[in-house]
């Protein structure tokens, strides 16, 4: 090498790669790719959800809402999934979609409320924490200050895994109404003088950090779904497309407690989500976001696979979760149900959901979980080598 | 004390001038009328300043009311019989569906403008600290018309004996409907309603066993519901008369004996004058001489028979609840933002259903906490949306005239949707005369500062005063606490 071009190469060392070479770094490792959760709240229906078709039991448990075989969509030789969630079909075509069978806990609670805390604070059935799991993993280990938010709770009025006071979590349901709102945060340098001002100042803060962050003016070619859930969807993909990042995101899709009638509803619901799924991957691979975000599903619990006397399904234990993402490596995981080794009616569990949580943490921020989880847990190996 | 503390204390020992001498003055007014009731209006901070503290606790105490006294809606006495609702066809159905919806939100309305009129805050306080103690849920029960009795039942029982209205409310048809106990039968026993009164309505988590639970589940089995007359009918051979072990206690024993089980265990006292003190003191007791004013109260629920006025009167005439350290250490709740600030603004309107929805919007759906476990409050309730849209909407009700939108610029009605219209007429009929409300202030800005905050603001307030001094201390940091 010549002289010459030895110190320009030097220099350029010095100055432009590698500055640019972090600015990359920073932006596809560790909180530089997201987490989107999407909570199913009321207890989806597993069973309905990945169907497993070739299982006699199945049908004889449920002579009224089993999804008869030709109408499953078959994904291997004996399981398929509900018709509604055909829009998924791609994705896991596309081999982004690992199917999860057999997620629970071990002694599981039937409450909504109580087992949505064990999932949103990851504690064992007995244990009871007060933080969110990612609020602790965001207290252990601090996403850059320079990010928009922690995590942000798209259209809920509870903040699920992201409950606690170490992390700067924002609620909010559409950035730019965010944006016009914030101009009321009244943040403050006083003293806080008690824990609930405390609290106070610290939102009115976080708001005032993220609006300086968050650009409103995201446009996208792909087109989101009406509803509720499509708009959450929306502003999820607005939030991965903006520049200052944000690690987590929690969506919501409500009305899975499906007591009675429940054909209608649950298709109804699914479609829903899975449409939503397929927006969401269309605009994040539209900004350049689909290989560095990572989405998954949970609930409380799956339903009872004897379906009830009105036509619907009760609380229940174990169910199938979704992952999806660029970075997924698609397929089955966990184990088919075994309707014939129920435990007092229910399915007994085949993944612990922390084995999922887990892989977020370690898996795809590259941290250690075992704080957080309060215990080791291993992750799925359901990521792509990065 | 600093300088403009002083001169708050001397403008407002001014207004107290000619009153007894024992008057507490205008700071524990304040502290008092907005712990017990809403907000502290003007003319009650100056009427209460005058009375000794124990005085205004016995006045609140005498002042509350069993009954309400705005007019139900005019269906509250139109049950309809579940078996008549399933022989509708599905036209019918759908309208009566519709109907109960709307029903949902008059009910909603008529506990509002309950609310925002009484002239015992302390009844609605005790009302809604009852509801989100005995849960039940409009999204479950379905029947606007058992949620109403439930209502009637916690206000009769809102500062009567605790006991009383654990046996009541445990036989009440929503409550019946919501934990399942009418699902609850001789064989099939359903354990709902027998775990959450436990964990949630006495004795409180980790003071009873699973096998408690089951068993007592079986001693509330033939609880029903009359279909006829939705009211609590007791059904014998539904009823399990085998023999039950519940807290150690064994016999052919029956729902009303489980009940008396638990009433016997000093944990239920513990528990509700724990959750007592988080409604009117603070979030938790701060050092051990706290603690031992706590278990004072839950000592007096005891050997009064749980009496709820007596344990409150305790409460309300600890040390902790006038510490310094305590004022302003909870934060309002949406009922005390919407309420407190429709009250203390003396905003006029004609229909209570923005309201309504602000509250739903702000995480207070009335008559439909998210689950058994109530509203967890505190600092939950402060979210960065919710914040924004406490802020907006104090903000918007104080520009309301200001900001009135001319009714030919909004959308011409349609009848297809009344409920829209109707909003959009409410919207119109909300008035605020900031001029009125300023009046009786007489230009005194420490007065606007006492009865609007519960501890200096936490940014310096405009140089300013009227509206401007107003608006500035309704958008401050410290508007959100009590």
């Amino acid at each position: 090498m010549k002289r010459r071009d030895f110190l320009a190469a030097s220099i350029a060392a010095l100055t432009v790669p590698r500055f640019a070479l972090a600015q990359a770094s920073a932006q596809f490792s560790g909180y530089g790719r997201l987490l989107i959760l999407v909570e199913l709240k009321g207890g989806n229906d597993g069973l309905n959800t990945v169907v497993p078709y070739a299982d006699a039991a199945y049908y004889s448990l449920r002579p009224r809402l089993a999804i008869a075989r030709d109408q499953v969509l078959q994904i291997d030789e004996r399981t398929g999934l509900h018709p509604a969630l055909k829009p998924l079909l791609p994705l896991w075509q596309a081999r982004e979609l690992a199917v999860v069978q057999g997620v629970g806990y071990a002694n599981p609670n039937l409450s909504h409320f109580r087992s949505i805390e064990i999932w949103d604070t990851a504690s064992a059935s007995e244990q009871y924490l007060a933080e969110g799991w990612l609020a602790r993993c965001f207290a252990a280990a601090p996403p850059p200050v320079a990010f928009a938010a922690d995590g942000v709770v798209v259209g809920s009025n509870d903040m699920g895994p992201l409950a606690g006071t170490g992390a700067r979590v924002l609620a909010l349901n559409d950035p730019a109404q965010f944006q016009r709102q914030a101009r009321l945060a009244n943040p403050s340098g006083a003293a806080p003088r008690n824990a609930a001002l405390a609290h106070i100042l610290k939102i009115e803060s976080d708001i005032a950090a993220a609006a300086s962050h968050l650009e409103t003016d995201v446009e996208f070619r792909t087109e989101f779904p009406k509803g509720p859930f499509g708009n959450a969807v929306r502003t999820a993909a607005q939030l991965a497309a903006n520049g200052a990042g944000v690690a987590a995101i929690r969506l919501s899709l409500g009305g899975f407690d499906t007591h009675q009638n429940q054909a209608g509803t649950q298709a109804r619901l699914l479609g829903e989500f899975a449409e939503g799924m397929a927006a969401l991957k269309g605009a994040l691979v539209e900004k350049g976001r689909w290989d560095s975000t990572l989405i998954f599903t949970y609930a409380e619990f799956g339903r009872r696979p004897k379906e009830n006397d009105t036509s619907g399904t009760d609380h229940g234990t174990a169910a199938a979760h979704f992952v999806a993402g660029g970075k997924v490596r698609g397929g089955l995981y966990g184990d088919a149900p075994r309707l014939d080794a129920l435990e007092g009616g229910n399915l007994r569990f085949a993944v612990d959901f922390r084995n999922i949580y887990a892989t977020a943490i370690d898996g795809w921020w590259g941290l250690d979980s075992s704080r957080a989880l309060n215990g080791r847990f291993k992750p799925l190996g359901l990521l792509k080598q990065m | 004390m600093t300088s403009s503390a002083a001169r708050i204390f001397l403008l407002l020992a001014g207004l107290a001038a000619g009153a007894a001498e024992a008057g507490m003055g205008a700071e524990d007014a304040r502290h008092f009328l907005s712990r017990t009731g809403f907000e502290a209006p003007l003319a009650r901070v100056d009427e209460y300043a005058g009375l000794s503290r124990r005085e205004a606790v016995e006045r609140e105490l005498y002042a509350v009311r069993q009954a309400a006294r705005t007019a139900p809606p005019a269906w509250v006495n139109d049950w309809q019989p579940p078996g008549r609702v399933r022989m509708m066809g599905a036209e019918e159905r759908q309208q009566y569906q519709r109907e109960l919806v709307v029903r949902g939100l008059e009910l909603k309305g008529w506990w509002l403008d309950e609310m925002r009129s009484t002239d015992s805050p302390l009844t609605e306080r005790m009302t809604l600290f009852w509801h989100n103690h005995f849960t039940s849920s409009l999204q479950k029960v379905r029947s606007p018309v058992l949620m109403y009795r439930q209502n009637l039942l916690l206000r009769r029982y809102s500062l009567g004996s605790f006991g009383e209205l654990l046996h009541a409310v445990s036989k009440n048809a929503a409550m019946l409907v919501y934990l399942d106990g009418a699902a609850n039968r001789r064989g099939q026993p359903n354990e709902n309603f027998a775990r959450e009164v436990m964990e949630l309505f006495t004795l409180g988590e980790g003071n009873y066993s699973e096998q408690d639970v089951k068993e007592a589940a079986r001693a509330f089995t033939g609880w029903s519901i009359e279909p006829d007359t939705g009211e609590f009918r007791y059904r014998p051979l539904l009823h399990d008369s085998g023999e039950k072990t519940v807290l150690g206690r064994s016999g052919d024993l029956d729902g009303d004996n489980v009940l008396d089980l638990l009433l016997a265990r000093p944990e239920t006292s513990r528990f509700i004058a724990a959750k007592l003190w988080r409604e009117f003191v603070s979030p938790a007791p701060a050092d051990e001489r706290e603690r031992a004013e706590l278990e004072r109260v839950a000592h007096t629920l005891r050997e009064t028979g749980y009496s709820i006025r007596a344990a409150l009167r305790d409460l309300l005439l600890s040390d902790a609840f006038w510490a310094p350290a305590n004022r302003g250490a909870l934060v309002k709740s949406p009922a005390d933002l919407v309420v407190g600030t429709l009250r203390q603004f003396r905003i006029d309107y004609s229909d209570p259903l923005p309201f309504v929805l602000v509250m739903r919007q702000l995480g207070q759906d009335l008559l439909a906490p998210p689950n058994v476990k109530g509203w967890p409050g505190g600092e939950a309730w402060i979210s960065s949306r919710t914040l924004l849209a406490r802020r907006q909407f104090v903000e918007r009700l104080l520009r309301v005239d200001e900001n009135r939108m001319a009714p030919e610029r909004m959308q011409a009605s349609d009848p297809a949707k009344p409920m829209q219209d109707r909003m959009m007429r409410a919207m119109l009929d909300i008035r605020f005369s900031a001029n009125e409300w300023l009046k009786p202030f007489d230009g005194r800005e420490a007065a606007v500062q006492t009865v609007l905050l519960p501890m200096p603001p936490a940014n310096p307030p405009p140089v300013g005063q009227g509206i401007e001094l107003v608006r500035a201390f309704a958008a401050d940091p410290v508007y959100q606490l009590k």
